[in-house]
């Protein structure tokens, strides 16, 4: 029912990312997009902003709620895609495409599913 | 454990999002919030609100009980008129507010929120005056809101016109769609025109159906409690829970046209007159800084503390966010500065004028 890319890793929190180029790319899934409904507002840290792995990064508000992101990595902001300042709807339309943060200097991940693994979260969720 | 609407199914095939909302298993949205939002300013929406609940007052007393209950003035009302009240304690905190349908000389109709029914069912009991009969018969009833510029076009297609409600406010009984019985107002909770059609549970499912058909040519849309919300927020409506509870008057909430000083009695009138001119108020609030406000956040001047949000969304028309909120009256001015506490973050906001959206007639 919600698209989970095969070559993408994903938390329990409904996070996914992706490893491009020594960076870790961040995003929201289809799950959570789903879920939290039209997107309004993210709140993105820093470049340089320090995040760690399990705790809260950003913050993303829908119409009708407010949801935490939580890092799936321990490392160094080395990017924000302000572009999904300006159109948070993206996120919804696009939720693989539309990332938020990527981190540099990994020093350590989150426990980090594999879609089937991901996919079954998602069922018991659902 | 959760009830459901006699269109809970209809609900279920239609793809609504369900959730647990007043007691009830009600969709919070369909295609989407914004979506459904839209279609209501600027076409039609259809909303189930079945779980609202009715109560009627019948009998030589039941005028003179609906006077000492509530806050408004119910003498020499018109037939087939609605009009708003409050409900309140003998301390002047507020038990519901509610709508007052007049059919006749001793027939009443009362429309009381979903959460409160039991409660606003006691307090009624308790204190009715003689030769008044009430009932509760909110389990045998459901209630569609049909609402936004197309509704009475949709209307058109599904009765008389003089079946339909004229003015604002007004109500009708007996009123044949599609061979179902039903009773009509020309009332709602969007700040839009509009009507809320009530009929007999088994109806219900074939009311949806056919208004739903009826409507496609206007761009009619399904539409859950997430919309619900937006759409009163943007037409300051208040809201019980929020804007107003027990430990709130009226008079503190800014629903003074509701409320009659000048009638002789009725119940928390007394405490509300010791009370004295209310210290808080209720505002409208827009967001100046980026974020969303939301309900029960704490509204600061400087260091001072000055009230809190009661609700707070983004609203999809003015693409921004806006709170009503209730605070110290004399930081009340239209363009006062007031900072909001969301979640850790002071953002600034704007006093400004209610209602945020009012449609143009």
């Amino acid at each position: 029912m919600f698209k989970n890319p095969e070559e993408l890793k994903y938390t329990k929190t409904h996070e996914w990312v992706k490893e491009e180029d020594g960076l870790y790319v961040v995003g929201l899934t289809d799950f959570a997009q789903d879920a939290l409904g039209d997107i309004v507002f993210v709140n993105l840290p820093s470049v340089g902003d320090p995040v760690t792995a399990g705790e809260a990064f950003s913050d993303v508000e829908s119409v009708k709620a407010v949801s935490d992101v939580f890092s799936p990595v321990t490392g160094v902001v080395a990017e924000v895609n302000e572009a999904i300042v300006d159109d948070p709807a993206s996120v919804n339309s696009d939720c693989y495409g539309s990332w938020l943060i990527k981190v540099a200097d990994v020093t350590g991940t989150e426990e980090l599913l594999d879609a089937k693994a991901y996919e079954e979260v998602c069922a018991n969720e659902a | 454990m959760e009830l459901k609407t006699p269109l809970y199914d209809a609900h279920v095939k239609l793809g609504g999002r369900i959730v647990p909302f007043a007691g009830y298993l009600l969709p919070v949205q369909y295609e989407g919030v914004i979506a459904e939002h839209m279609a209501v300013r600027e076409k039609a929406g259809l909303f189930d609100v079945s779980h609202m609940g009715e109560i009627t007052f019948k009998g030589k007393g039941a005028l003179a009980s609906l006077n000492h209950l509530l806050t408004n003035d119910f003498t020499n009302m018109p037939l087939g008129k609605v009009r708003y009240a409050v409900m309140c304690y003998e301390d002047g905190g507020t038990v519901d507010d509610l709508l007052v349908y007049k059919f006749g000389e001793e027939d009443y109709y009362i429309v009381v929120n979903a959460s409160n029914r039991h409660k606003d069912f006691e307090h009624m009991k308790k204190n009715i005056l003689p030769d008044t009969e009430i009932e509760d018969i909110s389990d045998s009833v459901a209630q569609v809101a049909l609402q936004g510029p197309k509704a009475r076009d949709i209307m058109l297609k599904l009765m008389k016109e003089e079946d339909i409600p004229e003015k604002y406010y007004t109500a009708k009984r007996d009123v044949d769609i599609a061979g179902m019985n039903c009773l009509i107002s020309y009332t709602g909770y969007t700040g839009e025109a509009g009507y809320e059609i009530y009929t007999a549970n088994e109806n219900a499912e074939k009311l949806w159906n056919t208004i739903l058909e009826a409507g496609e040519e206007f761009g009619l849309i399904p539409c859950g409690l997430g919309a619900r919300d937006t759409l009163r927020l943007e037409a300051s409506m208040p809201l019980y829970g929020h804007e107003m509870d027990e430990t709130i008057t009226p008079l503190e909430t800014g629903l003074d046209f509701g409320v009659k000083m000048n009638k002789e009695e009725f119940i928390g009138k007394k405490a509300m007159e010791e009370k004295g001119e209310p210290k808080i108020c209720r505002v409208g609030l827009r967001i100046i800084d980026k974020g969303v406000l939301r309900e029960h956040q704490d509204v600061y001047v400087g260091d001072e503390k000055i009230g809190h949000t009661s609700s707070g969304t983004f609203s999809p028309l003015l693409k921004t966010s806006i709170a009503m909120a209730l605070i110290d009256k004399k930081y009340a001015d239209i363009g006062t500065v007031v900072e909001v506490d969301v979640r850790g973050r002071r953002l600034k906001a704007e006093v400004v004028e209610m209602p945020f959206y009012s449609r143009k007639r």
